[in-house]
């Protein structure tokens, strides 16, 4: 595969940015230029990489590099988080009209991106949310389209309207409605023939059917393998039609999918499903972050981040297990170690790797940190003052009923988790082995 | 005479956009600039990129460039150009190309990934050969997608040509066997096998791909053996791959390359002769019968550079 030497050139730059001690401004761009080579192989449109690129250089040449960390971890950990919010980090789901009225789904795209496949396949996952939806071929140019539908809805056992292929789409596209609403549809697609976006009696078409029906989402169809021209093509059907969300097909190929991230970066528009087969079935969640990581292409590269994360987790650990000691352990500390303790993957993953701990200690701190608690300890002590968390001792009846207040909590919460924060404290005392230890595993103070 | 220059019209017309943006922004750089130096490298390999040719030819013709300016003791970027425009030529030389099929007694297997074009452009390749005096068939071995056969029928009613198929989940080398029957009944000339569209990473499918080649082989050792990869003119450094992978199963003689009427650059074109020496043969410039082209790639640089209307 071409992009294996790729990967392993990247590794090396990484690598040799490990083994030095600070990080120059050549550093950054030696390893920079690799980043660079590794997202234009994937496809990324040149002038996402070059905006991409500059962000990370900026980050990388400024003071969170000189934290006093290893800073090639930096640099690795920088590139994956740019490309990871670039790509957004939740998925989004089909939003469907409210009010009882009829949810109306328009599909556009190139040809050959996947529409009247992938119209199908959407109407199978609408069936599952118990909603009846409606297919329109509007598809009146490509031999045999209308055809194609019809064998697909059947097979998903989803009704289709058509008028054949002598009738405008936007006329095609009234009567479903109608048709619709007379037989308690409450969602209708709209398989629509694929266009150039640079066809534009084409585009006026798909405009032309959303003047005539009140269109809830248009769902853009890309081709997970688009080249460069991704950009080109999401903007113009942007601006001149307006989609609200995007399907990218064909990601079961081997594809990197750098359009998936050009088409994010120029639009802004979610992407919600990717389609992962010829199968009627196979269309599934889109997962953002997962995207960032196989664009980037590298999985041994983010385990190395994944190390870095760990390590950097570890030097605070190490600050903590010194307050620790000295027994100044103070809310912000709390603070920090909840953190830590998200990234890890909640509590009971953690205490499970705790060894040395016994089991009425196990639930007393299972009972202080509950993950489902985390949130509501989060917002006691953000409603502290600065005061009152350096120093626990300040919080007497009066600054707690203010904290509840602030945290919108009862006083009775408020009071039970100071408590047990002297508890965690006392015995963090007796188990002093439990901190910094090799492994960072077991460094939380609860 | 008359026949290529309408040939030079629809490619310039077929390419207006693609050429439209990839010579404002190269005229923009070698008249743009005063100099040659590191920004000048850096907006060529930016329009290059663009337009698909991908990183690695895209280093290599400016290496030779770099290099050729430092030889020649080039100072203008104008002057550049001209270089420019032969480099990529001598990157996509892979010798003459070969239309031997159209006259003989052949099979034409045209294969791709889902939805690159390969019964539309069947097609429009039967209406030219037909137009050519030959005698034709289509055979519909894509027994899987939900009415290919349907479609490639309509294609065979507008060619005017003969058009053999089978049931949706059929074997596909039936299929192929069939249509090898009736050829050689009819006498026909040219039998083009459209296929289901398939990723090149699905083993089972790729196989399935090689158990109707050997048919082929087998049951019309005679004939004359063209199989052509077609490749979407929008994909990226993917088609790439596409072409690697389908070469390991069939032979592939030539690539056809859909879908330039868009704004797609086509540069993939350069990059699948330049990095794997195979023959672009066709190109598709729209949806209509007629918009089918041979592809002759120096004619294709000059295309991509050239300026007068
Ligand atoms: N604009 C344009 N569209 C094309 C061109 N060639 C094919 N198409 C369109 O692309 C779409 C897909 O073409 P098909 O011929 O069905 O592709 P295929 O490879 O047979 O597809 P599958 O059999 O589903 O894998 C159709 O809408 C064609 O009209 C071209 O050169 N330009
Ligand atoms: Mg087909």
């Amino acid at each position: 595969m071409a992009f294996d030497s790729l990967s392993e050139k990247l590794q090396g730059v990484f690598k040799n940015l490990r083994g030095k001690g600070r990080l120059t401004e050549e550093d950054v761009k030696a390893a920079l230029k690799e980043v660079k080579m590794a997202l234009l192989e994937a496809d990324v449109n040149f002038k996402v990489v070059k905006q991409f690129v500059n962000t990370v250089t900026e980050k990388a040449l400024g003071q969170d590099v000189m934290n006093g960390l290893n800073p090639g971890q930096m640099v690795i950990k920088i590139v994956n988080e740019e490309l990871t919010n670039l790509m957004g980090s939740e998925t989004t789901e089909l939003r469907f009209a409210t009010g009882g009225d009829i949810t109306t789904i328009m599909m556009a795209g190139l040809q050959g991106a996947g529409k009247t496949t992938t119209t199908a396949k959407l109407a199978g996952k609408v069936k599952l949310k118990g909603k009846k939806p409606l297919l329109v071929a509007c598809d009146i140019y490509r031999p045999a389209a209308i055809e194609q539908l019809q064998v697909n809805g059947q097979k998903q056992g989803v009704e289709v309207f058509s008028l054949g292929n002598k009738e405008k789409p936007s006329k095609i596209a009234k009567k479903a409605m109608e048709y619709a609403s007379k037989n308690g549809f409450d969602v209708v697609i709209f398989d629509t023939a694929g266009r150039l976006h640079v066809d534009e009696e084409m585009m006026d078409e798909l405009v032309s059917i959303k003047d005539t029906v009140d269109i809830t989402q248009t769902i853009l169809v890309v081709d997970a393998m688009t080249g460069q021209d991704a950009v080109n093509v999401s903007s113009t059907f942007d601006d001149k039609v307006g989609i609200d969300g995007v399907i990218i097909t064909k990601l079961d190929g081997d594809t990197r999918g750098g359009a998936a991230l050009s088409i994010k970066a120029v639009t802004g528009k979610p992407i919600l499903y990717a389609g992962m087969g010829e199968k009627l079935s196979d269309l599934e969640q889109f997962y953002p972050d997962r995207m960032a990581s196989r664009i980037l292409g590298m999985g041994d590269v983010l385990s190395l981040i994944e190390k870095a994360e760990a390590e950097i987790d570890q030097e605070a650990a190490k600050n903590l297990a010194k307050k620790v000691k000295k027994a100044d352990f103070d809310f912000n500390d709390y603070l920090v170690s909840m953190e830590q303790m998200k990234k890890m993957g909640g509590l009971t993953s953690i205490l499970g790797m705790m060894p040395g701990i016994n089991s009425s200690q196990m639930s007393q701190i299972q009972d202080a940190v509950d993950d489902k608690k985390m949130a509501h300890i989060e917002a006691i002590i953000l409603s502290m003052t600065p005061k009152e968390r350096e120093n626990p001792k300040l919080l007497n009846p009066s600054r707690k009923r203010r904290i509840a207040a602030g945290a919108g909590l009862d006083i009775a919460e408020v009071n039970r988790f100071v408590k047990q924060f002297e508890q965690s404290k006392k015995m963090m005392k007796q188990m002093p082995n439990m901190m910094g230890r090799r492994g960072g595993k077991m460094r939380f103070p609860f | 005479m008359a026949e290529k220059e309408s040939f030079w019209k629809r490619l310039l017309n077929g390419l207006r956009k693609t050429r439209d943006n990839f010579m404002k922004s190269l005229e923009y750089i070698f008249n743009g600039f005063t100099n040659i130096d590191d920004d000048f490298y850096e907006e060529l390999e930016e329009v290059l990129i663009m337009g698909d040719i991908g990183v690695r030819t895209t280093e290599r013709i400016l290496d030779e460039l770099k290099e050729n300016v430092k030889e020649e003791k080039i100072k203008e970027p104008a002057e550049c150009k001209q270089f420019l425009i032969d480099s990529i030529k001598r990157q996509m030389d892979v010798g003459d190309t070969a239309y031997d099929f159209e006259n003989k007694k052949s099979v034409v297997l045209v294969v791709g990934v889902n939805g690159v074009g390969k019964t539309t452009t069947i097609g429009k390749l039967a209406d030219k050969l037909r137009c050519e005096g030959k005698k034709v068939m289509v055979a519909g071995a894509d027994t899987f997608r939900a009415a290919a056969s349907e479609q490639l029928k309509e294609w065979a009613n507008r060619a005017k040509v003969d058009f053999i198929g089978g049931p949706e989940g059929s074997d596909p080398a039936a299929v192929v066997y069939d249509a090898i029957v009736s050829c050689k009944a009819k006498n026909t000339d040219i039998l083009l096998v459209d296929t289901a569209g398939r990723l090149h990473n699905k083993k089972n499918l790729m196989m399935e791909l090689q158990k109707i080649n050997n048919t082929i082989k087998k049951e019309y050792p005679e004939a004359f053996l063209e199989t052509l990869v077609v490749l979407d003119g929008t994909t990226g450094q993917n088609a790439l791959v596409q072409a690697k992978e389908f070469s390991e199963v069939t032979d592939i003689s030539g690539i056809v390359v859909t879908k330039l009427d868009g704004t797609a650059k086509g540069g993939i074109a350069i990059a699948i002769q330049g990095e794997l020496g195979l023959p672009v043969k066709y190109i598709g410039v729209g949806e209509t019968k007629e918009d089918l082209e041979k592809f002759d790639s120096n004619e294709f640089v000059d295309a991509l550079f050239y300026t007068g209307e």
